[in-house]
């Protein structure tokens, strides 16, 4: 390859810079999608196991028909709008700490 | 007078028409194409052409990937199939909008970064492969094709129903020819602002008739209230007047309830083969179990299909920066979710009001109850209402449609054509040849649309989006999160993947429209037939475990400047990394 990776010894180009970046953008994702996934996954469990449960009726609406073709829209606008918001945040965190890295050499 | 015989024809083929719903119907089409020609004089370069030269607006952005998004499947599909199957039906419009989420999550952010025009450019850049980049167009081109067809269906139904005279493939043949001709004279630029139009739309046409039907009939509680759940003995709702339920349809306690007809065919068809006494011992073990897993696994395909849609993908490269990208992903999923709480109330609506549906078949079965459906009201009102949504059925397929054209096409005149056939091409003959493209895919698209009059929308659907929750998903994924995936480990994982659920794909729709008979087979091999129907469960993990292994075989690989692209990929934009790697890259570098 005529490309060799940057040379390490400024911030950004820094190997624990990219691990930093990287684990705690990971994080952030997996939490999110981890709250989301246990409702999205634990709905055909709990059809499954509690069946009787998820027949109860609320207003005419089946609990479980409620929660799926209702509550569920709105429970993901939260998640998305956590993440977006945290998400906003780190970058300009990460960003803050690469100009003062730079300043301070 | 030889004019006049020549009338005739078509006189009688107009005969039945109601006038309100042609109306409606004709005006979205003229609107729609008149806003393609308007645009295409605003776009001039081949720049323009492929991605609305990157400077679309958020709201913008979002109403046009949600009137994309919103397809035929969503706008009549799913309430034809809530009508048909109950309950197991909710997971598609909710996994249709919570694949977004995942898209945002690990998908969105980094890609946007990365910035290229197309998910092939994306290939090709991550691992330094212009071979890749000719495996990614072929999926670009597979993945299109599958999903054209529920939307070409939608267009025979709407069609059909329309003109009561019109054969279903006709319908497909006219819609298909007027937009593959808006495409070829319009380019993105143009689609861009016809599909956000066409977002609103579709919001109107399927949120109005609702009202007026709940405002007449009683409300969604209310209906589906009057079907009896299991350990019931009688609905609680008796106030809602329904019209006797026929043969075909499913009985209330197995359309309200989980594991219902959807989820639980294969198995019923398997004990229905067995001898009498040995069924109810086979539908115990078996039913629930199996169900589940189809239920795990059509979730899989419709959350992980989302994020790897090509025609999707592309649109967040005509955001300005990363941060409107999410914002543009945020208003995406509050558009497509409020409107995704609508389509059901239809097929609820429709398993009281219009019972007879359940024994038409093809496009006169459940999937036009969203058409239908409004004339109950009545008189005027209800050919208005009908109007409306025959005009929102319109703006669902020929959104989608026109996206996927454009996608498709792109991938065509941009990388076969301008990268493969013709290097050296320049930008007019590239323009010329996105126009020639449109028409051949356009034609082929009608061609496969006509051969699927008896398969559900939502179903074809489902099966493109296993083919790429099983391909690009897991190539995107991995190829933004891990380093040490090789271009081998990619495409193996890839073409295992996706290779896997299109045979499955395949399969599946040649038993089922009677091109190859598997009914016996599939009867006595029930899980077969689950996971061939709905093979993401499996061929995800196996695309996965193909790229981990592969990769680590081939590990010495890893393209040497694995941690500059990393960087591009996840360093915030403000940092002006792109700028360098892009410098870094200029030599021969062909970006």
């Amino acid at each position: 390859m005529s490309h060799p990776n940057p040379p390490a010894d400024d911030a950004v180009h820094s190997e624990s810079f990219l691990r930093s970046l990287m684990r705690r953008q990971l994080a952030l994702s997996t939490t999110c999608a981890a709250t989301f996934l246990a409702v999205l996954l634990g709905m055909p469990l709990l059809n499954y196991f509690a069946p009787a449960l998820m027949a109860t009726r609320v207003g005419g609406f089946t609990l479980s028909w409620l929660i799926l073709g209702v509550l569920f829209f709105p429970f993901v606008w939260v998640i998305s709008w956590l993440f977006i918001q945290r998400s906003i945040a780190l970058e300009n965190e990460e960003v803050a700490a690469v100009r003062k890295a730079k300043e301070a050499r | 007078m030889n004019s006049l015989s020549l009338l005739a024809p078509a006189l009688a083929f107009l005969g039945g028409v109601d006038p309100w719903i042609f109306t409606f119907a004709f005006i979205t089409v003229v609107v729609t194409i008149g806003m393609g020609f308007w645009s295409a004089k605003q776009s001039k370069t081949a720049s323009d052409f492929f991605v609305a030269g990157r400077s679309v607006s958020v709201g913008w952005n979002a109403s046009a990937i949600s009137g994309e998004y919103l397809s035929a499947a969503s706008f009549m599909g799913i309430a034809g199939m809530v009508m048909a199957s109950g309950y197991d039906v909710l997971w598609y419009p909710v996994c249709y909008a919570c694949g977004y989420l995942f898209l945002l999550l690990f998908i969105a952010g980094p890609l946007r970064r990365f910035g290229a025009y197309t998910i092939p450019d994306f290939a090709e850049g991550r691992y330094d492969s212009p071979l890749f980049r000719k495996i990614a167009v072929c999926f670009v081109l597979f993945i299109g094709f599958v999903y054209t067809m529920p939307q070409m269906k939608g267009a025979g139904v709407t069609l059909a129903y329309i003109f009561p005279g019109m054969p279903y493939w006709g319908g497909v043949a006219l819609v298909g020819a007027v937009i593959t001709l808006n495409v070829s004279l319009g380019g993105m630029k143009g689609i861009t602002l016809v599909q956000a139009f066409q977002y609103w739309i579709k919001m109107f046409a399927i949120s109005v008739p609702v009202f007026v039907l709940m405002a007449v009939f009683g409300f969604y509680n209310g209906h589906l209230g009057a079907n009896a759940a299991p350990g019931e003995t009688a609905a609680p709702t008796t106030e809602i007047a329904r019209k006797p339920l026929v043969e075909k349809a499913p009985p209330d306690t197995k359309w309200i309830a989980p594991f219902g007809p959807l989820t639980t065919k294969a198995v019923g068809a398997a004990a229905a083969k067995l001898p009498a006494e040995q069924r109810a011992a086979f539908l115990a073990e078996h039913q629930k179990p199996y169900s589940l897993l189809y239920t795990y696994s059509l979730i899989i395909a419709l959350v992980c299909g989302t994020a790897g849609l090509p025609h999707i993908l592309v649109r967040f490269y005509t955001n300005p920066d990363g941060g409107a990208a999410k914002r543009t992903t945020m208003w995406v999923m509050i558009l497509i979710g409020v409107f995704y709480v609508f389509p059901p109330i239809f097929g609820v609506l429709g398993r009281n009001l219009a019972p007879d549906l359940y024994t038409g078949v093809g496009a006169k079965g459940t999937d036009k109850v969203v058409l239908e459906l409004p004339r109950a009201v009545g008189g005027v009102l209800g050919s208005i209402m009908s109007g409306i949504t025959c005009a929102g059925a319109f703006a669902a397929f020929m959104s989608t449609f026109s996206g996927l054209l454009v996608s498709m096409t792109g991938a065509f005149a941009h990388d076969i054509y301008g990268r493969m056939l013709r290097p050296n091409a320049r930008p007019a003959e590239k323009l010329f040849m996105f126009k020639i493209g449109a028409i051949v895919i356009g034609a082929i698209a009608i061609v496969l649309g006509s051969q699927v009059e008896t398969l559900q929308i939502n179903f074809m659907v489902n099966q493109a989006f296993a083919i790429a929750a099983s391909s690009y998903f897991p190539l995107l994924f991995m190829s933004v999160w891990w380093r040490g995936m090789t271009m081998t480990g990619a495409a193996t994982g890839m073409l295992g993947g996706g290779l896997a659920a299109l045979a499955c794909t395949g399969t599946i729709i040649l038993g089922d429209i009677g091109k190859v008979n598997l009914a016996d087979f599939w009867a006595y091999h029930p899980l077969l037939r689950i996971l061939a129907e709905q093979p993401a469960i499996w061929t995800m993990p196996l695309s996965i475990i193909l790229m981990v292994v592969v990769s680590k075989a081939t590990a010495p690989s890893v393209p040497a400047d694995i941690r500059m692209k990393m960087l591009v990929l996840h360093a915030p934009e403000q940092l002006g990394l792109k700028q360098e790697y892009i410098e870094e890259h200029a030599p021969g570098a062909g970006h």
